[in-house]
């Protein structure tokens, strides 16, 4: 079968020779959830974005499908970061404006974001404006954001960093329950081992910047549905969490001698 | 009684943001007083009244005139000067900065001599429009032009250029071309800026108006006041001085209404960034 994304020995170099990661190559199956977890400043960003099309590798190349990625990858939606809703928009105006760029008239694609809105418990709050809304309000909108036009596939980098631990559950649950109803790929980003070994098929492990690689590999067989705050008590997951953690450790040690040198 | 003092300074500003009606009498009673003082002071002789006119002869000059056909005509005029002088000037400031934004090779050879241009005191300029385009109106508006062109310039070039990156990158990732992006990013983000800047716009567009006006033209109220001036009539200058400032106040409500209403969606008053 086609990998949904195939990046191939990519390496990207920034303009004043940085170069974020070095070789690196990643196969995510149709349907698959991956996680790539690694130290602060591994490049884990830059992956993300080569594979949205967003960057340009300076070697190597991507494949979407099976093929090859010129410009933004059609096939992807993509949950930033940081805080990427138009602040000018109402959260319905924010969720339907992917359809309404793509030529869906205004009056359904509305009505399709009220659907959306509703699957992540903010039939209610359409009519606020970003500034209005929580973290974690916000972050839902972005979700509907980005599902609404049904991507194949999804990349979402550190999409709940910035949440605290209960509605982080919350909405990791909420992901995974959008996930098991209708199975993207996804690729998410995080530095924190235990949100990906609970949500994820796949762990990718990257070594600490620069020239960031993959490292090792996990695959993760625990048992679905999962719950995410009570699969971090079971034996699997905490086998599983002390294996990684042995690997990942060393390369954390790394990364923060490396910016603490600074 | 340490304790108290130290949380005081923390909880006082908001009490007062808190009680409208106590901070409104507060500032009447400003009012009131520099009045008071005024009156006092050119009533003992201390200022002379020929100098300083006195504050009752300026309201009641100011009553007289609010009833007089020949008054409305002089407002009218520099209403119109104003707002031709916004309008154009906002247009223009819009238009060009949008272009500068986004045309980095134009903004970066131009850019010496916009900041020239903009550093050239505006008043020396009027006499040359008034020579170019008479003692009428449109002197008095490319005055406000020249003025106004430029704070909204700088701040859509701006607005432009700080669209945060993430949103920007979320707007390609959901499908936008060129021309949704400018729709549905640039422009929204570039508007809070010009908004923003609306009040010093407004504000300067009535100070190249009455300027111009002043320096020489037959109608408005820089004219009035220039009159006045010219056969030493105190009471006359004060009373174009009082409804100046009554005119901008009116003016600058105008402008909170309408940006409340189009920036809803910003969280607190917005920063302005002047160009003076």
């Amino acid at each position: 079968m086609t990998a949904a994304l195939s990046l191939q020995d990519v390496t990207c170099t920034f303009a004043g020779g940085y170069t974020a990661i070095a070789g690196a190559s990643l196969d995510v199956a149709p349907g698959e959830f991956v996680s790539i977890v690694g130290p602060t400043g591994c490049g884990k960003s830059t992956f993300l974005n080569v594979a949205a099309g967003l960057l340009r590798p300076s070697d190597g190349q991507v494949l979407v499908f099976g093929d090859e990625l010129d410009g933004l990858n059609p096939h992807a939606g993509y949950m930033f970061q940081t805080e990427a809703l138009m602040p000018w928009k109402t959260a319905r105006d924010n969720v339907a404006v992917g359809l309404e760029v793509r030529g869906t008239t205004r009056s359904v694609a509305l009505a399709r974001a009220d659907a959306w809105l509703e699957r992540v418990g903010l039939s209610d709050f359409g009519d606020r404006y970003p500034h209005q809304m929580s973290g974690g309000m916000r972050k839902r909108a972005a979700l509907a954001q980005t599902l609404i036009l049904d991507p194949k596939i999804v990349l979402m980098d550190e999409p709940f960093s910035a949440l605290d631990v209960q509605t982080r559950q919350l909405m990791e649950n909420e992901l995974l329950e959008l996930w098991s109803a209708d199975r993207k790929s996804v690729v998410f980003i995080t530095h924190d081992l235990e949100e990906a070994i609970a949500l994820s098929d796949r762990v990718v492990l990257l070594s600490a910047g620069p020239r960031s690689r993959i490292i090792g590999e996990y695959k993760i067989d625990l048992p679905r549905p999962r719950d995410v705050a009570e699969i971090r008590m079971t034996g699997g997951f905490l086998d599983l969490h002390k294996a990684i953690w042995a690997d990942l450790k060393g390369e954390v040690l790394k990364g923060y001698a490396r910016t603490s040198r600074v | 009684m340490r304790a108290p003092a130290v949380s005081k300074p923390k909880r006082e500003p908001k009490r007062l943001l808190d009680s409208r009606p106590q901070l409104l009498a507060l500032q009447i009673f400003v009012l009131i007083a520099f009045f008071l003082l005024w009156h006092v002071l050119t009533a003992t002789g201390l200022l002379n009244p020929f100098f300083f006119a006195t504050p009752l002869g300026v309201l009641e000059r100011t009553g007289k005139d609010l009833l007089t056909a020949a008054f409305y005509r002089h407002l009218g005029i520099t209403l119109l000067e104003t707002v031709l002088a916004f309008s154009i000037g906002t247009v223009a400031g819009i238009a060009i900065g949008f272009w500068f934004a986004r045309a980095p090779l134009v903004s970066a050879v131009f850019d010496p001599y916009v900041k020239a241009a903009n550093a050239v005191p505006r008043v020396v300029l009027a006499p040359i429009f008034a020579l170019w385009l008479g003692l009428g109106i449109w002197s008095k508006v490319a005055l406000g032009v020249s003025l106004t062109f430029f704070i909204v310039f700088f701040n859509v070039y701006q607005g432009v250029k700080e669209v945060s990156p993430v949103i920007l990158a979320n707007a390609r990732m959901l499908g936008m071309n060129g021309r949704q992006l400018l729709r549905h990013v640039y422009l929204p983000s570039a508007m809070s800026w010009v908004f923003s800047s609306l009040h010093t716009a407004v504000g300067f567009a009535l100070v190249g108006a009455v300027v111009g006006e002043y320096l020489g033209a037959s109608a408005g109220l820089g004219y009035r006041i220039a009159q006045a001036e010219g056969v030493f009539d105190t009471v006359g200058v004060f009373s174009g001085m009082l409804v100046l400032t009554i005119f901008v106040i009116v003016i600058d409500a105008c402008v909170s209404a309408v940006e409340n209403k189009l920036l809803r969606w910003r969280p607190q008053t917005s920063t302005t960034v002047s160009t003076h």
